[in-house]
């Protein structure tokens, strides 16, 4: 009896739980940072600067209290979308990037900050003001941007080739099966728009599906659709040809293979993002989120932050910082390349936020794209064929065996 | 016959294996790549020393994964043994039907319909945050139980119904039953359930994403957020610290149990030769 | 009797109120998205277009890929299970748990590492360039596919098979090679027929899982071969349109039913003790 009590017990203290998780509180204030995985300088990897651990610090020393930042991270930014959008969670601070952020702003997810409590936004270039997704600057501040470009391995392509071919060396035969292509219908559309030259913005869907054309066109020469695999297969020399952003190719340069001569190249026509820091319109503690992006622009954090993400930082005080000038080396000029403009790039070539029936062409255009090799393939069919009809023969035998022993058990 | 079946099983796990000992080799990489092999170097565990984030992230799964794991055997088992005595046909196969639905749906889905509800239950309720580790924790058990019941299944079919009814006609309560006979004659499954139910919570990604709240992070979340730049080889060498941990401990276990079965088995022979003893000189 | 039912009934009690809260209640948020549109009226155009070529090769594909991991994880487990239900009982015990454990690693790690033995770059092939060997190309092909779903659902396919083993009535066995049954045939009559609930247990754990997995079609397949998961995963997140993502997994859903159906019906004819259907 006293164990039927016990699990009695368990059941009810399973059913409190469930309960309550609703109504935590604690009484230090605490404010919930959300970002990117590996996007901010823990002092971990690059600098020796942890940022979360110095905010305490400095918030501490600044205005006397104590308080916790809970840093979690996420992926991409569909997941955290979804997970802001539900409702069901209570971030205050964000790192959308620039489509997604005008995703947010437009459905109302996002805050008006008070910049009065982020003077450092002074930092912050001109370049990376007043741009298409914020175009009054109310809701976002700029933390990081990048460039896309093409990375090949000088051993296999020389840098002439792909300098005078740009994106149309994705459809160049020469080099079949060693094209790696972004596993991501807006990547991948936008690479073949950009060598078409259509807006990759449209909402036309006659456009759309001439650019699945022209994917369907290069389809034999991919070696693989990649995300973060990108890394591996670059630095070992598998693949000699892909697409990323500068940043992540000195990861690369870093880590390659002796046998392998990495390169970057910006085709003049790229995407560009920024990803951008915001308040969510849920947040409770909106002063202390605001505080916290002023205090990412100060120039410690910034240049610990620009070191350890190694791409452009929008931060006046950070690119004439003699440290991060000495830091970056000759990598400046990959990074911040002459004659570049990021406001009239992002603003040209930058992906924006689509309406929901283009986005419901695109996913269905890039499912038919991802199949279509596969009807040439049928090899794998036949060889599938076969073992499933042998499976459904030896199926046929087992029940027909069973039967008869069955009845001869009645008999 | 015995050395094939030995020398086969010894194949499949070296199969098991290889991706683990690629795991260990890459954890001592003097570079950041975990693909191409530069040189031998200790950094990435001496970063770990230093790597509050990723053990603390650790921890939580580890409790996450031991909670959620046995409640997920205790009430997977019993539903097991329940369901075993329903008359109703269609009743059982209705309930298992619902059972293996966060089986049957890509973790996404689960992931995501479970988060929609909790905002919903959260929305009713007037509270700012509906997911933390209640959340999570539920999650966890729900696509547990299936595995649970699908490990325990077997055995109860196996189960001798006789000697239940015996017990009965003896006096136990179905209580005492369940207990004394049933359960140490389902063990295995049950262990083979709770291993289960234990391996999956504790690499599951999508669906705590989705049910996690902000306050904390799970050791797979950690590593699969870091793909939007690259996995460095610290997650390696916290991989192959745990994997050696868990091996000695499993080493150290068996070698006292070796021991302790040794005891056993000199006593029992004991016995045997004095009831030999004993039957020799009735027989004389 | 009636007691001991009675007592059946509570024990299950717990576990169908658990899922009535958190199956059920999550698989209406599933529906209702699958029956509507974006603006949330009612539709059935999700459900129909999931229907179209495109789609319905991708579930065939999930489903015989899936169906051959499932057969081939059965094919390598069984003998596995066996020669451990074999072994003395403490040598059992551990080699069950060495099975797993490498389960516990991260299924990234384990996915990277595998990437890395079979990469057109790596470990086997630099090893059969060493040996003078024409090199494979193994990674970025369905067989890639069907070996990461092997290699990550094999342990849930010997565990239920091996508890079924272990503890088998020996006598029963002894009794077939007394009777002049050879090996072969104390093999197909006495411990096939024996541990038929274990495989079935196996199977299911196997085959439902990897229909609809979606990374390891991604990493090892190179993004070639596409399984159901990945598109559902598409339509979540990439287009945002949970409405025509909860209607093909609804689909699936429906799909796995048919196909389980099918396999209990010549598995376990005599007795449905509590497979899916």
């Amino acid at each position: 009896m006293k164990k039927t009590l016990a699990s009695l017990l368990i059941l009810a203290i399973l059913l409190t739980s469930s309960v309550a998780f609703i109504g935590c509180k604690s009484d230090t204030e605490t404010l919930n940072v959300y970002n990117w995985g590996v996007y901010i300088s823990d002092g971990k990897y690059g600098s020796e600067y942890d940022t979360i651990a110095e905010f305490e610090k400095y918030y501490k020393a600044t205005y006397g209290k104590t308080i916790k930042v809970n840093y979690t991270t996420y992926d991409s930014n569909e997941d955290m979308y979804a997970k802001i959008k539900s409702g069901a969670s209570d971030y205050d601070v964000i790192f959308p990037s620039d489509y997604m952020a005008a995703r947010m702003i437009e459905e109302g997810l996002v805050a008006k900050l008070d910049f009065n409590n982020i003077p450092n936004f002074a930092n912050i270039g001109d370049d990376f003001k007043s741009l298409y997704y914020d175009e009054k600057n109310e809701y976002t501040v700029p933390y990081t941007y990048g460039v896309l470009g093409i990375i090949y391995n000088a051993n296999v392509v020389s840098p002439e080739v792909v300098e005078e071919k740009g994106w149309s060396i994705f459809w160049d035969e020469a080099y079949a099966n060693k094209i790696l292509m972004i596993n991501n219908p807006r990547d991948a559309f936008g690479l073949a728009m950009y060598d078409l030259g259509i807006d990759v913005n449209t909402t036309d869907p006659a456009e759309w599906k001439r650019a699945l054309e022209h994917l369907k066109a290069g389809k034999p020469l991919i070696q693989a659709y990649v995300m973060d695999e990108i890394f591996n297969k670059m630095e070992s020399g598998e693949a000699a040809i892909s697409t990323y952003y500068a940043g992540d190719y000195f990861t690369m340069l870093e880590n390659a293979d002796s046998s392998v001569d990495l390169r970057f190249y910006q085709p003049p026509v790229t995407n560009v993002f920024a990803d951008v820091m915001c308040v969510t319109s849920k947040s409770r503690n909106k002063e202390l989120a605001e505080i916290f992006i002023d205090f990412m622009l100060q120039r410690d954090a910034a240049v610990a932050n620009a070191e350890t993400l190694y791409y452009g930082t929008p931060n006046e005080l950070v690119k004439n910082d003699k440290d991060y000038i000495d830091y970056l080396g000759d990598d400046a000029k990959i990074l911040y390349p002459d004659g570049f403009d990021f406001k009239s790039q992002i603003n040209k070539y930058g992906y924006r936020n689509l309406d929901n029936d283009t986005l419901d062409l695109i996913s269905s255009l890039w499912e038919e794209m991802k199949i279509d090799s596969d009807t040439g393939n049928s090899t794998i069919y036949i060889v599938c064929g076969v073992i499933a009809a042998v499976a459904a023969a030896t199926a046929v035998i087992v029940i027909v065996r069973k039967k008869k022993k069955n009845k001869s058990y009645d008999d | 016959m015995k050395h094939l079946s030995r020398i086969y099983t010894l194949l499949i796990f070296i199969f098991l294996y290889a991706p683990i000992a690629v795991m260990i080799l890459i954890s001592f990489n003097s570079s950041a790549s975990t693909y191409v092999f530069s040189g031998f170097s200790l950094q990435w565990y001496k970063m770990l020393f230093h790597d509050a984030d990723s053990m603390a992230a650790l921890r939580n799964t580890l409790i996450l994964a031991v909670l959620s794991s046995v409640i997920a055997t205790i009430i997977g088992t019993l539903a097991a043994i329940g369901l075993n005595s329903y008359r109703n046909k269609y009743l059982k196969s209705g309930i298992m039907l619902i059972t293996n639905i966060p089986m049957m749906n890509p973790d996404i889905v689960t992931g995501v319909s479970m988060m929609l509800m909790f905002a919903f239950v959260g929305g009713l309720v007037g509270s700012r945050s509906s997911l933390g580790f209640g959340t999570l924790l539920i999650a966890h058990i729900t696509f547990n139980i299936p595995y649970v019941i699908l490990s325990v299944q077997p055995k109860i079919r196996q189960m001798d119904k006789h000697l239940s009814e015996a017990a009965m006609d003896l006096g136990c309560t179905p209580f005492q039953t369940f207990l004394k006979v049933e359960l140490p004659s389902i063990m295995p499954g049950v262990l083979s359930g709770l291993i289960t139910a234990f391996t999956l919570s504790l690499d599951d990604f999508v669906i705590s994403y989705f049910t996690i709240g902000s306050s904390f992070e799970t050791l797979p979340i950690h590593i699969y957020t870091m793909t939007k730049k690259t996995v460095r080889p610290d997650m390696f060498a916290l991989s192959t610290i745990i994997f050696i941990a868990v091996f000695v401990l499993l080493v150290l276990s068996n070698i006292l149990k070796v021991d302790d079965d040794e005891k056993k088995r000199r006593a029992i022979k004991k016995q045997l030769k004095k009831a030999e003893k004993t039957a020799k000189k009735a027989v004389q | 009797m009636n007691k001991k039912g009675l007592f059946g009934k509570l024990a299950a009690a717990p576990h169908i109120l658990w899922a009535v809260l958190f199956i059920v209640g999550p698989l209406i948020f599933v529906l209702y998205y699958a029956f509507t549109d974006r603006s949330g009226a009612f539709t059935l155009k999700n459900l129909t277009s999931a229907f179209s070529a495109q789609y319905l090769s991708v579930f065939i594909r999930s489903v015989v890929y899936s169906l051959i991991a499932t057969l081939l994880c059965l094919v390598i487990a069984y003998p596995v299970a066996y020669s451990i239900a074999q072994a003395s009982p403490k040598t059992q015990k551990i080699l069950i748990m060495l099975i797993m454990l490498p389960m516990w690693m991260n299924f990234l790690i384990r996915v990277y590492s595998l990437m890395s033995i079979i990469g057109n770059a790596g470990i086997i092939n630099s090893m059969l360039k060493s040996m003078g060997l024409p090199e494979l190309s193994m990674i970025n092909t369905p067989g890639a596919v069907i070996f990461g779903m092997v290699y990550s659902y094999l342990p849930y396919m010997v565990l239920p098979i091996y508890t079924v083993m272990s503890k088998m009535d020996t006598r029963l066995i002894e009794a077939a090679r007394d009777l002049g049954c050879n090996s072969g045939q104390v093999l197909s009559k006495v411990i096939l027929p024996l541990s038929v609930s274990g495989i079935v247990s196996g199977v299911t754990m196997v085959f439902v899982p990897s229909i609809s997995t979606f990374y390891i079609s991604q990493k090892l397949g190179g993004g070639n071969f596409d399984l159901i998961g990945d598109t559902i995963e598409r339509q979540f997140l990439l287009s945002n349109n949970y409405n025509f993502g909860a209607a093909i997994s609804l689909e699936l859903m429906i799909l796995i039913l048919f196909c389980m159906t099918f396999m209990n019906r010549f598995s376990d004819g005599n007795e449905s003790g509590g497979m899916i259907v």
